[in-house]
């Protein structure tokens, strides 16, 4: 134990030290030319661009609103995909006739990249949230139906037959054994859903918004501002970081028996 | 759980499926609840799709979209896979560099791969530079988690065994380590092939001048449903071919390890 907190504590420094060597080389390298400025922003710069789109804004807001509406798209596709793709999953994992009749429409889209199916939602939906919000449903639809499905699967068949002997069946079944079985695997696609949303909000956006990071990201582009550009994606690390960490917090809350 | 179906049973429900789902389709696109730019029947765009490979669209047709796709493909896995799976190992190895590299790759790896395009266009240009580098920013941590990971759990008395015989440690990777966590390995390259090739296809629709995503795109800006639609499923057929590859090769990689043992 005391070991392993030394070993963390040393993690933890070197980790930090790699932090700092890392910012003054990049200082060093860009001040010296030996980065060519055109195309790699000093830290100097990068500081001035974020207090550029905090205090004043850039591409049509400023940071928080491009953060928050960037979050919210995501929350809204990743919410409404997990509260149908779970409860199907489930399904499918409880019943083998659901099974046989969803598997093979869903083997057939599978293979799909939720990305592909941003020109289909832009040319149905148009460039608004509405078709980003669709796609982002999309990618965090599939890992959500998967990870269900396995995860009830995975639940050990005489855990489920104890419990019928006892007499529990129907919705009891699925409250008491079948959904806190499967927990674990949910989680999982949870966390691959989230990915896939951020991963899918940030093209949608790049290709085609308003407001939002990945909007951001496609002005600086467009005015070759490498400094804006660096702050883009350090918001798009920071939002999906955060997402993942309330992720984590929503497991920890749901599995209290995993608790250490 | 629930009693296993008759195979009767399983086709039936099977098809009933499949036939919902084109019915329901082809029912919607028939009586024009939708528009036709909207939603083109089935045999509309299978007939675009068969059209997109004699007839050039954009200036390619089908196959040659899907095989400079391919190539941008290749060399954004082949990359990274020549770069991940030797920094995973040596990770696994040197308790120091996995000190300093692994915060840093972790604080990167939030950085969704798709977020490199506005550098990949700036650094590399659009053509095969920019996309290969979103390609290559997909593919590449699940090749170093995965070496990095069958390393560390490589058991340890083989690696004693390799130490008192003399080995060095290049010797101890490449003789014990690499051979050792090759089916992780396999099993994170199939995760990074499926990254890639949807990184790609992001990386086609904003920055490229060629490319099945590319046609998505130029679909989608004249509002063709039925090529776009036709681009999704080459892309689904591709995407599904490289993943059934790489499953057969780690199915195949298990049992000769089985044999082994």
């Amino acid at each position: 134990m005391l070991q392993a907190g030394a070993s963390r504590a040393a993690r933890l420094a070197v980790g930090a030290a790699t932090f700092g060597a890392l910012v003054a080389a990049w200082h060093v390298a860009t001040a010296t030319s030996l980065l060519p400025p055109i195309y790699f922003p000093t830290p100097a710069e990068v500081w001035q661009a974020l207090r550029q789109i905090a205090v004043r804004g850039y591409a049509d807001g400023r940071l928080h609103e491009h953060f928050f509406h960037s979050i919210q798209l995501v929350l809204m596709g990743f919410v409404a995909a997990v509260s149908i793709g779970v409860p199907l999953g489930v399904i499918m994992g409880a019943s083998r006739r659901a099974e046989a009749l969803v598997n093979p429409v869903f083997l057939l889209l599978r293979p799909i990249p939720p990305l592909a199916w941003i020109p289909l939602a832009i040319v149905w939906l148009g460039l608004g949230d509405a078709a980003k919000v669709l796609v982002i449903w999309f990618a965090a639809f599939v890992p959500a139906v998967i990870n269900s499905y396995a995860g009830v699967r995975s639940i050990e068949p005489h855990l489920i037959e104890a419990a019928r002997s006892l007499g529990i069946r129907g919705f009891m079944l699925v409250r008491e054994v079948l959904l806190p079985g499967a927990m674990p695997l949910v989680f999982t696609g949870l966390r691959l859903s989230m990915q896939a949303c951020w991963t899918t909000l940030v093209a949608g956006e790049l290709i085609g918004a308003i407001l939002g990071l990945g909007h951001v990201l496609y002005q600086a582009g467009l005015d070759i501002f490498p400094a804006m550009i660096v702050v883009g994606m350090g918001g798009v690390a920071v939002a999906g970081a955060l997402t993942t960490l309330a992720l984590d917090w929503l497991e920890d809350r749901a599995l209290p028996w995993r608790r250490a | 759980m629930t009693r296993s179906l008759t195979p009767l049973e399983f086709w039936v429900l099977t098809v009933a499926g499949l036939c919902l789902f084109f019915g329901v389709w082809a029912i919607a696109s028939l009586t024009h609840v939708t528009a036709e730019r909207f939603l083109p029947a089935p045999w509309t765009v299978l007939a675009k799709f068969v059209e997109l490979t004699r007839q050039p669209f954009v200036g390619y047709t089908l196959q040659h979209h899907l095989a400079s796709s391919f190539g941008r493909f290749g060399m954004g896995f082949g990359l990274a896979a020549a770069i991940g799976i030797p920094l995973g190992l040596l990770l696994g190895w040197f308790r120091w560099l996995d000190f300093i590299v692994t915060p840093v790759f972790d604080a990167l790896r939030f950085v969704a791969p798709i977020a490199w395009v506005p550098f990949a266009a700036l650094w590399f240009g659009t053509g095969i530079g920019g996309p290969v580098l979103v390609i290559f920013t997909g593919a590449f941590p699940p090749c170093v988690i995965n070496a990095h990971r069958g390393a560390r759990f490589v058991e340890p008395h083989l690696i004693e065994a390799a130490r008192t015989l003399g080995a060095g440690n290049w010797q101890v990777i490449t003789e014990v380590l690499l051979p050792a966590s090759v089916p992780s390995i396999v099993a994170g390259l199939r995760v990074s092939a499926g990254l890639a090739w949807q990184s790609l296809v992001g990386a086609e629709l904003i920055v490229a001048s060629s490319g099945i995503g590319y046609l998505l795109v130029k679909g989608q800006a004249s509002i063709s449903t039925s090529i776009v639609m036709s681009g999704m499923i080459a892309i689904g057929i591709v995407g599904f071919a490289i993943d059934a590859l790489l499953q057969a090769a780690e199915a195949r990689i298990r049992r000769r390890r089985g044999r082994a043992n």
